[in-house]
């Protein structure tokens, strides 16, 4: 760097050093509260913030044992939490898969074929994915009201009609997909097509193996968006067993029953596999939407 | 020759998945649901059409994910606004025929007719019913699934070669099933009418109400009539008395007007309006200012260690919200949260965070900031790289200070660029729902108002209770709302459409 230094320079790096330094404890302070709340005894127990007695009664709670306290009061576990977050992977990794089979097909016409209304129908899924599903959550459960008085598994109350309305959300997914062919050159296929292969098998044994990085990279775009996705699980999913982490939660802070330790634990336990996930695909999903299909 | 062979499986295949098509559509409109029947037959014709015709080619592509779009996107956005031309309510639930229905399966007690003594038998999951009268005739119903709406079902006397019925079901399960039993009643090969009169009894009955051509009904009891309003949605006497339960009715632009007009209705929703702009501004406000100074921070080489920092100022982000926005409701509680115990052993101070509505404004505001200032940082930094350093360069050799570096080429250099995500952030916090809702549920609640209404509620959140918290559950009214918020997201879109074109444009 060319930049003249002063003599204040050094000390300005230091102060910055202690103001981030501060404010990572701050951003930090919610997540070392949680944990060390999770190992303290007792639902209410408002002792020190680094606790003197550690129980893992919380702990037991979360992974579904029932825990012999030291009054000799049996706990029995309140919630399934891990059963939630068995729904929340089943239904966001099914939902997902749907949304790259759905958007890659689409990606791939609206990038390489010419048809009627192309544009047209292009920015409307540009257009329509400003518009969040929360805005039509009383048409929503209506929907899957009706639905389930014909298709039980499809209705209010059901894993596979939760599914099916996640993957309304594919305009996104099928520009990002788009974006990707469009950095394939065409003459990849066209050699395969000289070779008497059809456009469906173009497709299929030519682009497909290219773009696999972007089709990972939506896939856990999806995964996330559905894990964290509250207001349509909220009325779609009622009874205790059916839940979803993100409505499932909840449940344990309501002012009637406040689980606070309990809540710690289940927390940390379904909140770290999710976070690991996503701070694992951070790294991957910049390195695949950045780099093209084609190396060298 | 394989070649036709294939033509034919193909051809079959077609012809199934058309037959099943059609089966579900017919199904669809003996239910009732004429616009939706009409819908699946669209989309059962337009994909036959893609599928056979090889003009169609690149629509085979295209037809599941534009039908999944169509389906669960276009069509809630449409039916929406139906919706909100109606009076559809938990008290206005059924369909005008449904209604009907339950009106003319209602029956009442004739004096001095013939009682039945009843034994209730397991058939599989379904039940039948043994009737027998003071003669002995017996009388013997159909296997009933005993869950739906007032039904009448004809009973017969039992034919010789029946297969016997299994031991009559105990008193408890008897029991715990007559409020189901009450809903049916039994025709029997005389004509006569019977419904449930006691815990072992059935009584004669006749029908309480006859239809009328013009769709009024008569009370065969007393000969009173009662007259659909299509405008209330009710069956009403003619003194005006309403009877539940209703049908949803066409009501026009009522809900609109009730918004707009009921003071009731029009100042909590303008009060929350209010709120929901100011949130969504400083929420993106708050968020920009932390993440673009952390950007600047990062962009500092002679700083150390920052790809660390990096890593940490970025954890918020990659914890589910839903679990970080309730660790902060549990933190906030007034008497056992953490940090109200750091503020009394600091200053004595014990706020309510949850029941002082500016307390409870500001808890969400921080815990928005917390959430979002990870992203914006992320964003500025990307555009900060973009800036060449020979301008920062000349403002060294110039003598200018940080501070006049950064107002003076930092911010104004990003602010365009920025200014789509910033308009995309306030569309978004405009309709945070899971804040509002996992945090403070947008309590505490005006006192003043008809319909439950907090002020911490966002707009979106106040359609959420209307439609699925509050016990009227007025969903006509909640889709009135969100009609409104329709049209004022779609002007915030294209705002920003106009803008990222400009910025397009200008990048060329």
């Amino acid at each position: 760097m060319a930049v003249v230094l002063d003599k204040s320079h050094r000390w300005r790096v230091v102060l910055a050093h202690i103001a981030i330094i501060g404010f990572i404890c701050l951003i930090m302070f919610p997540f070392l509260m949680i944990f060390s709340i999770s190992i303290r005894p007792g639902n209410f127990a408002t002792g020190s913030f680094i606790p003197q007695t550690i129980s893992l009664e919380h702990w037991a709670l979360a992974f579904g044992f029932s825990y012999q306290g030291a009054d000799g009061a049996l706990l029995e576990p309140q919630f399934p939490v891990l059963l939630w977050l068995w729904n929340s992977v089943k239904v966001a990794s099914l939902s997902a898969l749907i949304l790259v089979v759905l958007s890659t097909t689409c990606a791939y016409a609206f990038a390489r074929m010419k048809f009627l209304f192309k544009n047209y129908m292009l920015n409307g899924l540009l257009l329509l994915q400003m518009f969040p599903s929360v805005l039509a959550l009383v048409a929503i459960y209506t929907i899957f009201d009706r639905i389930g008085n014909y298709v039980p598994w499809l209705g209010i109350e059901s894993h596979g009609g939760l599914i099916l309305a996640y993957t309304g959300g594919i305009a996104v997914y099928i520009w990002l997909i788009k974006g990707y062919f469009e950095t394939v050159p065409v003459e990849i296929e066209e050699a395969a097509k000289v070779d008497g292969a059809t456009a469906f098998q173009a497709f299929r044994y030519v682009l497909l193996p290219i773009i696999v990085p972007i089709l990972m990279v939506v896939f856990l775009l999806a995964f996330i968006g559905a894990i964290n996705e509250y207001p349509v699980a909220s009325i779609l999913l009622k009874s205790t067993d059916n839940l979803t982490l993100a409505v499932g939660v909840k449940n344990y802070l309501y002012p009637q029953k406040y689980l606070w330790g309990d809540f710690a634990a289940a927390a940390i336990l379904s909140g770290l596999p999710i976070t690991v996930v996503f701070l694992f695909a951070q790294k991957w999903m910049i390195s695949g939407l950045t780099t093209g299909g084609v190396k060298g | 020759m394989s070649r036709s062979f294939e033509k034919i499986g193909q051809l079959l295949v077609a012809a199934i998945a058309v037959m099943f098509g059609l089966y579900v559509v017919a199904k669809i409109y003996m239910a009732g649901q004429f616009i939706l029947a009409v819908v699946c037959l669209a989309v059962l014709a337009f994909g036959l059409f893609v599928y056979t015709s090889s003009r169609a080619y690149s629509y085979r592509y295209l037809f599941p994910g534009l039908m999944a779009t169509l389906v669960f996107v276009v069509f809630p956005i449409v039916y929406t606004f139906a919706i909100s031309f109606t009076n559809y309510s938990s008290r206005n639930l059924l369909t005008f025929e449904r209604a009907t229905e339950y009106f003319l399966g209602q029956t009442y007690m004739v004096e001095g007719g013939q009682s039945y003594a009843f034994t209730l038998h397991r058939d599989g999951h379904a039940f039948r019913v043994r009737l027998e009268d003071e003669q002995g005739d017996v009388f013997v119903s159909p296997p009933l699934a005993l869950y739906k709406g007032p039904i009448i079902v004809e009973a017969q006397v039992p034919a010789a070669g029946d297969a016997p019925l299994a031991e009559p079901v105990d008193t408890k399960v008897l029991i715990s099933y007559l409020p189901n039993l009450k809903l049916v009643s039994f025709q029997l090969p005389n004509g006569q009418l019977v419904s449930v009169t006691g815990l072992r009894q059935y009584g004669a009955v006749s029908k309480l109400y006859k239809a009328n051509a013009d769709g009024s009904l008569t009370n065969q009891q007393d000969d009173s009539v009662l007259t659909p309003n299509m405008k209330t949605g009710f069956f009403e006497t003619s003194s005006g008395q309403q009877l539940t339960p209703g049908f949803t009715a066409q009501v026009g632009w009522s809900q609109y007007t009730k918004i707009f007009s009921d003071a009731s209705f029009s100042q909590p929703f303008f009060r929350i309006f209010v709120w929901t702009v100011t949130f969504a501004g400083l929420s993106v406000l708050f968020t920009f200012c932390v993440g673009v100074v952390l950007a600047v921070l990062m962009d500092w080489d002679a700083l150390r260690g920052r790809a660390f920092y990096q890593t940490m100022f970025f954890i918020p982000y990659t914890v589910p919200a839903f679990i970080s926005i309730l660790i902060f409701k549990g933190l906030f509680n007034q008497n056992t949260g953490e940090i109200n115990q750091i503020l009394e052993m600091l200053s004595g101070f014990h706020p309510s965070w949850f029941s002082t509505p500016i307390l409870a404004k500001s808890m969400l505001l921080i815990v928005n900031t917390w959430l979002g200032f990870p992203y914006m940082m992320v964003v500025s930094m990307g555009l900060i790289k973009a800036i060449p350093a020979d301008l920062y360069e000349a403002s060294a050799i110039a003598g200018a200070g940080p501070l006049t570096n950064f107002f003076k080429i930092t911010l104004p250099l990003i602010v365009k660029p920025i200014m789509p995500l910033l308009i995309a952030s306030f569309a978004f916090n405009f309709n945070n729902v899971m804040l509002i809702e996992l945090l403070t549920g947008g309590r505490p609640d005006f006192l003043d108002t008809k319909v439950p209404a907090g002020t911490t509620d966002l707009l979106v959140s106040f359609t959420y209770r209307i439609a699925f918290e509050d016990s009227g559950t007025n969903f006509g009214l909640a889709a009135a709302i969100s009609t409104i918020l329709f049209l004022m997201v779609a002007v915030l879109s294209l705002i920003n459409m106009r803008l990222t074109k400009v910025n397009v444009q200008e990048a060329r």
